[in-house]
């Protein structure tokens, strides 16, 4: 008797609708707190590099000089450190998975052309302030020099 | 009788989720001996301390094995707590209580589907796994993450859970009780499963305190220990005695993992009965300095989680023990005398997990 206990569940499968949903041709539904996939805005992130900084898999790569900001999805771990670590809120995670590649394509985002035209035109005047600054200062102590040497030479005059 | 023979058993066999290798020294169809060999799936991740500050170790402890993430988190952070003196809000310690259990809920219940595909059950192994999904399902609906969490914090969790989502939980376990009852009636009555597990590899209390096994295979042996009786979290505040059992055999090993299923989901629905109001994270200032050791029971047994800081942002050591490996020695001394066909299923008693062993 107790052989045949499982053949009420058996019989029951048969006629059962399946438990497994049929993906991909039904989509799955994720929930909202799902950890998916990172996606930044670019338009709002400043390129600080604290998510590459704090990413434990090394996933995201920041160049400032490229103006790029760089992920690869199939190494990052989802763990919402990168999120929950960034200063303008740019990193959002999404609940929906990676999509399966036949590379492991990294996702590569740059600022757009006008944002690179202001930031170089900004980094030009800060260059140009910083110049003008340095400038100032050399020529305030040649003068400074120039003050005290006449001193100098006149006290080698006497002697 | 025949020549004395070496049979190597595993990394790869249809049997382990994870490789080990094992050389069975046999007579005829009877094991004499086996020895044992790790370190296929080592990873170095305890030595990442001097790359990973101290907070962002959390994730990568986490990461020491699928199954039991969340305990391996907690283990840390609670260790790295302790140092820090950090007084964890209640309502903090009563959600990793939960999540504690249900990681062992899904855990016990992945082995009870693995047990049955080990001795030729299938269908049963489908009917396990098809409940362990509602349990991942509702750790994804809280978490986010359906077997590495990353909710663990030090100081807290990152994230809390609204009391709505505990009130469907509790109405989801109170549903879950009746599809355990129907499988493990199956697992405790059945013949077929039966003939595979009662009287097969007997421990004897002597040697199980002897060889140091931990765990559910150490209480299946009827010794009465477990590191939750230490009260760490929320478990002091929760009605909670340990399962155990006395024949010492594979069956009384299956009987007690059921008997910790039951009891988990009336510890989870104690703890969202019980559910304190507030904050989840208490604020975490300044560097850790000193050292601890933290117990706490896994799924599969004790874990030791031992920290060592120098008040810099890396720690100076982190080691874990774990169950599995507290086990081995102990699956050795059971595989002695037994028939080979009974080895396959000898190695899933102790619900082995090679990835926390070698880390």
């Amino acid at each position: 008797m107790s052989l045949a206990q499982f053949s009420k569940t058996a019989i029951r499968n048969l006629f059962h609708k399946p438990v497994t949903e049929k993906y991909p041709f039904v989509p799955k539904e994720y929930g909202e707190r799902t950890r998916g996939h990172i996606e930044n805005d670019i338009s709002k992130c400043v390129l600080c590099g604290l998510c590459m900084m704090r990413c434990p898999s090394h996933a995201i790569t920041v160049n400032k000089a490229a103006y790029t900001w760089q992920i690869n999805p199939f190494s990052c771990v989802q763990c919402n450190y990168c999120v929950e670590g960034c200063p303008k809120k740019s990193l959002t995670m999404k609940n929906t998975y990676t999509k399966p590649d036949t590379q492991k394509t990294s996702v590569v985002l740059k600022y757009s052309a006008e944002r690179i035209a202001g930031e170089e035109a900004r980094r030009k005047a800060m260059i140009e302030k910083a110049m003008a600054a340095k400038k100032a200062a050399e020529a305030k102590k040649a003068a400074a020099a120039q003050e005290a040497a006449p001193a100098g030479t006149g006290k080698a005059e006497v002697q | 009788m025949s020549k004395i023979s070496v049979v190597p058993f595993g990394p790869q066999h249809p049997v382990l989720p994870e490789p080990i290798h094992l050389d069975l020294v046999i007579q005829d169809e009877k094991v004499l001996s086996a020895i044992p060999s790790i370190g296929f799936v080592h990873r170095g991740l305890e030595s990442l301390v001097d790359k990973r500050d101290f907070k962002e170790m959390v994730l990568v402890a986490e990461r020491i094995c699928g199954i039991c993430s969340f305990g391996h988190g907690m283990g840390y952070c609670e260790a790295v707590e302790k140092i820090m003196n950090i007084t964890v809000p209640d309502r903090a310690r009563f959600l990793r209580t939960m999540f504690q259990e249900m990681s062992r809920l899904h855990s016990h219940t992945m082995w009870l589907g693995l047990a049955a595909d080990a001795f030729g059950y299938e269908s049963l192994f489908m009917e396990c796994w098809r409940i362990r999904e509602k349990i991942l399902d509702m750790l994804e609906m809280a978490t986010g993450g359906r077997v590495i969490f990353s909710i663990c914090d030090v100081g807290g969790l990152r994230k809390d859970v609204p009391d709505e989502m505990l009130a469907e939980f509790d109405r989801r376990f109170a549903a879950l009780k009746s599809d355990y009852d129907h499988v493990t009636e199956i697992f405790l009555n059945d013949d077929a499963v039966k003939s595979r597990l009662c009287g097969v590899g007997v421990m004897t209390i002597q040697q199980a305190n002897d060889l140091g096994c931990c765990g559910p295979f150490l209480r299946a042996s009827g010794v009465r220990r477990d590191a939750r009786m230490t009260n760490y979290e929320a478990y002091g505040e929760l009605d909670f005695e340990p399962v155990t059992a006395n024949e010492g055999d594979s069956y009384a090993r299956c009987k007690v993992r059921i008997g910790e299923i039951y009891q988990s989901i009336d510890l989870i629905r104690q703890c969202i009965a019980k559910m304190p109001a507030g904050e989840v994270q208490a604020p975490v200032k300044g560097l850790p300095d000193g050292e601890y050791m933290m117990r706490i029971e896994q799924p599969r047994g004790e874990a030791l989680y031992y920290v060592k800081a120098n008040g810099t942002k890396n720690l100076t050591r982190f080691r874990v023990r774990t169950p599995t490996f507290a086990n081995i020695p102990g699956l050795m001394e059971i595989m002695k005398g037994t028939e080979v066909a009974d080895v396959a299923t000898l190695i899933l008693t102790i619900d082995p997990c090679i990835s926390c062993t070698e880390r």
